[in-house]
């Protein structure tokens, strides 16, 4: 991806601004020749983290910032997803797939991040807050159909 | 989101449209819900056939009018699944505690 499709966004702590971040996405990820699907799935993984971000690490102060900051690294996509919040412990989210959890309203966001994106991890946000990294493998060349055997 | 609520026979259907994420449209959906509910309504149908995007706070609002309607004695059911929602429903193992159906007729002659 060429730098000028990478991109940083900063948003008020709003719910509606998760559609903002999701026009620019969609368009970087359509650069980027990712097949629906994957947009798609890379779209709800990003749609949590940021939802999260507003939600549970700004707690919709409106004020508080979410930054968002999208790239290539070592042939992966790399999004990172900051907020200005009070920092969160991963460790201490119950797991959806338990039977006792599987009719609690949340509790789902996490789980779905990791089954879209080949890796997430959390951290520390420079101001104390957190900072989510997502990653997807961009997928490689596609082959040379002359290379491909005849009936394959 | 977008919702239509219409009868067919004893079962109150509910039509959504668009995105079923954090904010407003879980919130339609909520609000939805409860007023067929409050009316009186024991089934509950809800097409997702135009639904393009659902969310981990969409999917918990659907579990919650599940959990609101069975509580009052309602079956509540979904019809028309579009394939990504079918497949977010089913990594979250949700796929094992709704009824779903593939076509309206069936689904209203199942209460």
């Amino acid at each position: 991806m060429p730098d000028e499709n990478r991109f940083h966004l900063s948003i008020g702590s709003r719910f509606e601004n998760i559609e903002l971040v999701q026009v620019v996405l969609r368009d970087a990820l359509l650069r980027l020749g990712m097949d629906e699907d994957t947009r798609h799935w890379v779209d709800i993984a990003v749609r949590e983290a940021v939802a999260n971000a507003i939600k549970h690490g700004n707690e919709q102060n409106p004020a508080k910032k979410v930054l968002v900051d999208l790239g290539i690294e070592d042939q992966e996509l790399v999004i990172r997803v900051a907020d200005e919040g009070a920092g969160f412990d991963p460790g201490g989210v119950h797991d959806p797939l338990a039977p006792e959890n599987l009719l609690r309203p949340n509790g789902r966001g996490i789980f779905y991040m990791k089954s879209f994106m080949d890796n997430i991890h959390y951290g520390s946000a420079p101001g104390g807050g957190t900072l989510v990294t997502l990653r997807k493998r961009l997928a490689g060349p596609k082959p040379d159909p002359s290379h491909e055997e005849e009936g394959h | 989101m977008n919702v239509n609520v219409r009868q067919s026979g004893d079962v109150k259907i509910l039509d959504l449209k668009g995105k079923i994420t954090i904010g407003s449209g879980e919130v339609a959906l909520r609000n939805a819900v409860q007023e067929v509910l409050a009316s009186g309504a024991t089934k509950v149908l809800i097409n997702m056939h135009d639904v393009s995007t659902i969310d981990s706070s969409g999917i918990g609002e659907l579990v919650s009018a599940y959990t609101t309607a069975t509580n009052r004695g309602a079956k509540l059911k979904l019809v028309n699944l579009p394939a990504k929602v079918t497949d977010i429903l089913q990594i979250t193992q949700l796929i094992t505690v709704f009824e779903v159906f593939d076509n309206e007729d069936e689904a209203v002659a199942s209460f």
